[in-house]
């Protein structure tokens, strides 16, 4: 069956534009039952957000004399979560002498027994009045469960005074859309839908030029000269997981690597520190000998797993290259301090070594003591370059796009910057609230 | 069927996750919640067939007497033998709760203080490695070698010692062009790492899938 690939993210995003404007009202519209508190309750409120309200049956605690407590308590839904989360928001003590901080405490509505109030916040007096309630996890809050309130003025002897309790007459309710990730949705879809015109235009036969980048092209060059001096290759996919990006290109790098090496005849060793790594790193070597012609050739302890310990796994593949000394060393995949520490023992060896890795902190290791290495997006365009395929070259073609993109931004930025320093204006504000995302909310 | 099922579990876990991430509801997150419970389970599962893979490798080169095939039970022994200590010896022979296991004692005393060892190295490799990279060979490695001396010097006491304008240049150099490099290099991270998913989410590259990708 031919799928049209290109329709199935056109679709995708056409799905996701309804969702934008089914996106929920991040509050709930309360009503206030009781009349007397409904009366601090403007309208505006009323729609965003509610005071809770003194629960109905609920005899009214007098405060203490000796000390005075917080006032009304005011409950929103937080916007844009699982409903796990209510913003409590507390008029403070009128006269706050004495008072040390504020217990706040919980239970659900409907429940009546004074063990059933859990201690969800302890605010000190001269803090912020207002608080996320969700955050503890031993206390959490359940989507569309009624709570109520009450908080206790703690005296400077550790003597609690009640206020009076509130029930919320708003629930958590979780959202079905993130209205804060708007413009990455858009960032997103135009990224997205940029290297898939190109994987099309690839597709329908665009010739497209992809720059030579060193590295890959001597990886023949790497394989051939092993091959020569009848040594092995050893070929490290990183020290993680097969969920990180890096360590999937690297596999797919293999997958071409080990295919070459089979038509040469040539011995690889493949180390691996992850269990599932290791297995699709066999599979995927297995696969090239068998494309290779050369299924008989392979041999089932090429690949293994070493350990799961870094240090450990660095000393058994350094051993490997001072025992069989190959004459070609790839590191392609993830790694960490451990980077440094291969490379140069591979080094003193005297083989020849191809980096490739995302990681920027250690990219200056691998430059240093290797004969060439992939800087970064490089290692994914590999595959690419290795393969020849079109749709491959039209990703690589499409991240290109996507970066002159960003690059327009870059540059306009720069163009805005100098037109306020010059007519003191504040343009580059303007492009910067236009782009920024706030990470933290 | 071989190659249909897998590409189709990746292409829908692909967009899901993809979808997921623009929904906050407490459905979408225990989905996500129950997707990333799996990973350990397969991951248990792996680790099974990586003890097997480690054990057949050593045991075929016991058996062919292969180059250094000594080495050999010295990877057999701790690799069954920690377990060992660990599940059926768990108390020292001393035993009392306060005393640590035959297995404790073997990590603390062996394999921590080795894995030290080889962290240590580190070092004496950063050196070589400094060596050989801040040569001034050409305009641009002398250059490469002022900046690094700018830098190493404004990061110590005796930079300012030397004159303020030393950790100023230095902090500038790192704030700026250094800066500047890393996020060209992430920049272009994020978009390969984008182009890979997408590749792999629909079905554009297969050689992950091994045999089954053909």
């Amino acid at each position: 069956m031919r799928i049209n690939w290109i329709s199935i993210p056109a679709a995708l995003i056409l799905l996701m534009i309804p969702s934008l404007s089914a996106a929920q009202d991040s509050v709930e519209n309360l009503t206030p039952t009781d009349d007397t508190v409904s009366e601090v309750v403007t309208e505006d409120a009323a729609a965003e957000k509610t005071e809770a309200q003194p629960a109905a049956g609920e005899p009214l605690l007098e405060p203490d004399p000796g000390l005075d407590t917080p006032g009304v308590i005011t409950v929103q839904d937080k916007p844009n979560n699982a409903g796990d989360q209510l913003v409590v928001t507390f008029e403070p003590a009128v006269n706050p002498e004495g008072i040390q901080c504020y217990n706040v405490y919980r239970r659900i509505v409907g429940e009546v027994s004074e063990d059933a109030w859990n201690l969800v916040k302890v605010i000190p007096a001269d803090e912020p009045s207002e608080f996320i309630d969700g955050y503890d996890p031993e206390y959490p809050i359940e989507p569309g469960v009624l709570y109520e309130y009450r908080i206790a003025s703690m005296s400077l002897e550790e003597v609690e005074y009640f206020g009076p309790v509130y029930g919320a007459e708003i629930a958590a309710e979780g959202e079905w859309f993130h209205t804060s990730k708007v413009r990455l949705l858009i960032a997103g879809s135009l990224f997205i839908g940029l290297i898939f015109y190109y994987f099309g235009k690839a597709q329908r036969g665009t010739k497209m030029y992809l720059r030579p980048i060193a590295g890959i092209e001597a990886i023949d060059e790497a394989i051939g000269r092993a091959t020569e001096m009848g040594k092995p290759i050893l070929y490290v996919p990183g020290i993680s997981t097969i969920s990180d990006v890096a360590t999937i290109a690297s596999l797919t790098i293999l997958g071409r690597v080990a295919r070459k090496i089979a038509e040469y005849q040539t011995r690889i060793i493949v180390p691996n520190y992850d269990p599932i790594v290791y297995t699709v790193a066999e599979e995927v070597v297995k696969q090239a000998y068998l494309e290779a012609g050369r299924p008989d050739s392979y041999d089932q302890d090429s690949v293994f797993f070493l350990t799961q310990s870094q240090f450990a796994y660095v000393a058994g593949v350094n051993g490997i290259m001072m025992r069989d000394r190959p004459a070609t060393n790839f590191y392609l995949g993830m790694f960490y301090a451990e980077s440094l520490i291969l490379a140069e023992t591979g080094s003193l060896s005297g083989a020849i070594q191809i980096a490739g890795t995302d990681a920027v902190t250690q990219l200056p290791f691998f430059i240093t003591t290797c004969d060439y290495t992939l800087i970064g997006e490089e290692l994914y365009a590999a595959s690419a370059y290795l393969g020849h395929e079109p749709k491959q070259i039209g990703a690589v073609k499409g991240q290109d796009a996507c970066k002159a993109i960003v690059m327009s931004l870059i540059t306009l930025a720069l163009v805005l910057g100098i037109l306020d320093l010059v007519a003191n204006t504040h343009t580059l504000d303007w492009l910067r609230n236009l782009v920024t995302v706030s990470i933290v909310e | 069927m071989k190659r249909t099922v897998p590409l189709m579990i990746v292409m829908v876990g692909g967009i899901l996750m993809m979808v997921q991430y623009f929904i906050p509801h407490q459905y979408s997150q225990v989905i996500f919640n129950n997707y990333l419970e799996w990973a350990p389970i397969v991951g248990a599962f792996a680790l099974i067939l990586g003890v097997g893979s480690l054990t057949r490798l050593h045991t075929h080169k016991i058996r062919r007497k292969a180059q250094n095939w000594q080495y050999s039970w010295a990877v057999l022994i701790p690799l069954f033998g920690m377990p060992l200590f660990a599940l059926i010896i768990p108390q020292s022979l001393g035993g009392g709760s306060d005393v640590h296991g035959v297995h404790d004692f073997l990590f603390m005393h062996i394999q921590v203080p080795i894995q030290s060892t080889m962290f240590s190295l580190l070092a004496f490799y950063i050196a070589s490695a400094a060596f050989r990279a801040f040569r001034a060979k050409s305009a641009l490695a002398t250059i490469l070698l002022l900046a690094a001396v700018i830098v190493m010097l404004g990061q110590v006491p005796i930079g300012d010692v030397l004159g303020k304008w030393l950790p100023n240049t230095g902090l500038w150099i790192l704030r700026y062009p250094n800066l500047a490099a890393k996020r060209a290099i992430m920049l272009g991270v994020g978009f390969g790492m984008l182009a890979t998913n997408l590749k792999i989410i629909f079905g554009v590259e297969r050689n992950w899938l091994g045999g089954a990708g053909k």
